[in-house]
């Protein structure tokens, strides 16, 4: 494999400035794809885990461009369609086309199910899921009128299992795999695949905060340490690791946008160290 | 069904074909029900009533929007208030806009099936766990065969309906603690006005200009594995309470499917 794996390809991350979707976006750059990276870059209401920033945005395109690639870098929401439409169109207009898609943008919030507010269950929805599905739509005709094409939707380890404390965020995650299921029945006669990932907790400042880290560990009386929450996180994994890093989930969407898995669709990834299986 | 006499159910969605079914189900089991459909349906929602109150168990009706909190907790609160107490919840009401590729659906639709199919069944359970006592009891959520595969211009219906597996699998883990048991059931095709009419018969059978029934359910025939086209309406409820009967004390986070193997068809 010595040629570049996405060599001429173009790739639309959302969720780009940090995390999980700046990993894709420089994994992709380095093996030869020019990235549209779309991101929030601000908060969300309800959600209190820290967000990204502009800055953030602007550190992922200086990656990209160091790993000697181009990028088209917008600031968007995934909630509002029109804008995201938009900012699809003007970052495909730059490249030419599109044949990737990563659906990454994503929230966390944490409360009983029963006890959610109608503002975080809703705010949930409309990120974590219809975002998604935004991302698919504005960029499905781009890939079919390429002749092919990859999206790959980040789920979780929460689209297969049940997490206490967090409903809204495991109906969303269940649903993207339904989404994923019926859109890569739509797609195939396009020859475009569609598959999700399922990441175990990932080392980003989405979950290395205060607000999920507590979560973790409710018998302590104060937010626990990266180390004792290492030690709870570690208990969900088979494999002896508390968590995996971005360039894992970065990996597993490389070799999905790649010739290499031309024949698979409609398949849920995990990349989770076991915890699915725990 | 042991355990049922004298219980309360709450079934949403009362006033429609399975709905009704279920509520004369737990009234021939023994339970008492609170009946709740939206008031478009307020007609068949009095026939629903009226034929549980046959069977000699008491019955609420309730008008409420599911995807209304405020609405639903009201209903709730009154349905509970007049039987004393609440065992069994069924969250029935669901729905299926029109379909097309996933990416020409209507921003309308895709919201619209999220708020009644998925957000609709946290509103009736938010709204009405929290009366369910001591003992426990039991939430029955109708998904669909739709909750666990994919079916071409389906993708708003699909995400919907994983996702109500992915929030009974979260209420599972929340209220077992409190003896609560949370499953879902998966329904194939149920040979309800949903799946019997002429709209669908076009689309199962393009290559004849006037289909019947019978050139319809030859298709469906062929998608499962039992000699049947479609299962009944019974069929789903006899599944929804045995889940919600002391049968199935310790089943809880278990997806339940009714198909007559559609999904399980291989070949």
């Amino acid at each position: 494999m010595s040629a570049l794996r996405l060599a001429g390809k173009v790739a639309l991350i959302t969720g780009a400035a940090r995390g999980i979707g700046r990993a894709q976006a420089v994994r992709f750059a380095q093996e030869g794809a020019d990235i549209i990276g779309l991101d929030l870059c601000g908060p969300v209401e309800t959600v209190s885990v820290p967000s990204s920033t502009p800055a953030d945005l602007e550190e992922t395109g200086r990656l990209v461009r160091q790993a000697g690639r181009r990028i088209y870098t917008e600031i968007v929401d995934v909630r509002d369609l029109e804008g995201l439409q938009a900012a699809t169109d003007r970052g495909v207009d730059a490249f030419g086309g599109l044949d990737v898609v990563c659906a990454t943008a994503g929230i966390t919030s944490r409360a009983m199910t029963v006890d959610l507010s109608e503002n975080a269950w809703r705010t949930m929805l409309d990120v974590n899921l219809t975002g998604v599905w935004h991302t698919c739509r504005v960029s499905a005709e781009y890939l079919i009128a390429r002749g092919g094409g990859s999206m790959a939707l980040t789920s979780s380890i929460a689209g297969l299992r049940g997490l206490v404390g967090v409903g809204h965020y495991t109906a969303a995650k269940h649903g993207v795999i339904g989404l994923m299921r019926g859109l890569a029945h739509d797609l195939a006669p396009h020859d475009v695949r569609v598959n999700c990932i399922l990441p175990t907790n990932v080392d980003t400042p989405l979950i290395q905060n205060d607000v999920v880290r507590v979560g973790f560990r409710p018998d302590l009386d104060r937010p626990p340490t990266r180390d004792e929450f290492a030690e709870a996180a570690r208990r969900m994994n088979l494999l002896a690791i508390p968590w995996v890093e971005a360039i894992d989930v970065a990996n597993a969407a490389l070799f999905l946008a790649s010739d290499e898995a031309r024949y698979i669709t409609a398949i849920t990834l995990p990349v989770d160290a076991g915890a699915t299986q725990r | 069904m042991p355990g049922l006499r004298d219980t309360v159910v709450l079934v949403t969605g009362a006033g429609s074909g399975t709905g009704r079914v279920h509520c004369l189900h737990f009234a021939a089991a023994g339970a008492d029900v609170i009946a709740l459909d939206h008031a478009a349906a307020a007609d068949e929602l009095r026939e629903t009533a009226y034929q549980a109150r046959a069977l000699g168990r008491r019955c609420v009706e309730g008008l409420a929007d599911v995807t209304n909190l405020g609405e639903m907790a009201a209903a709730i609160d009154a349905g509970v208030a007049e039987l004393g107490r609440l065992d069994t919840i069924v969250a029935n009401a669901g729905m299926h806009a029109p379909g097309g590729p996933a990416w020409s659906i209507s921003a309308h639709d895709w919201q619209r099936t999220l708020d009644v199919n998925l957000t609709g069944v946290w509103n009736t359970v938010k709204a009405g766990a929290r009366h369910i006592g001591p003992d426990g009891g039991s939430v029955v959520i109708i998904s669909s065969t739709n909750g666990l595969r994919g079916t071409p211009h389906s993708a708003h219906y699909t995400a919907s309906k994983h996702a109500l597996v992915g929030l009974a699998r979260t209420l599972a883990n929340e209220l077992g603690s409190r003896s609560i048991r949370v499953n879902t059931v998966h329904p194939g095709a149920v040979g309800t006005a949903t799946v019997r009419n002429t709209a669908t018969y076009r689309r199962l059978r393009p290559d004849l200009d006037d289909p019947t029934e019978e050139d319809a359910a030859e298709v469906l025939r062929s998608r499962n594995l039992l000699p049947v086209p479609w299962v009944e309406s019974a069929d789903v409820a006899n599944a929804v309470v045995f889940l919600a009967s002391d049968e199935a004390r310790y089943i809880t986070c278990s997806q339940l499917v009714v198909d007559a193997g559609l999904t399980g068809r291989t070949t």
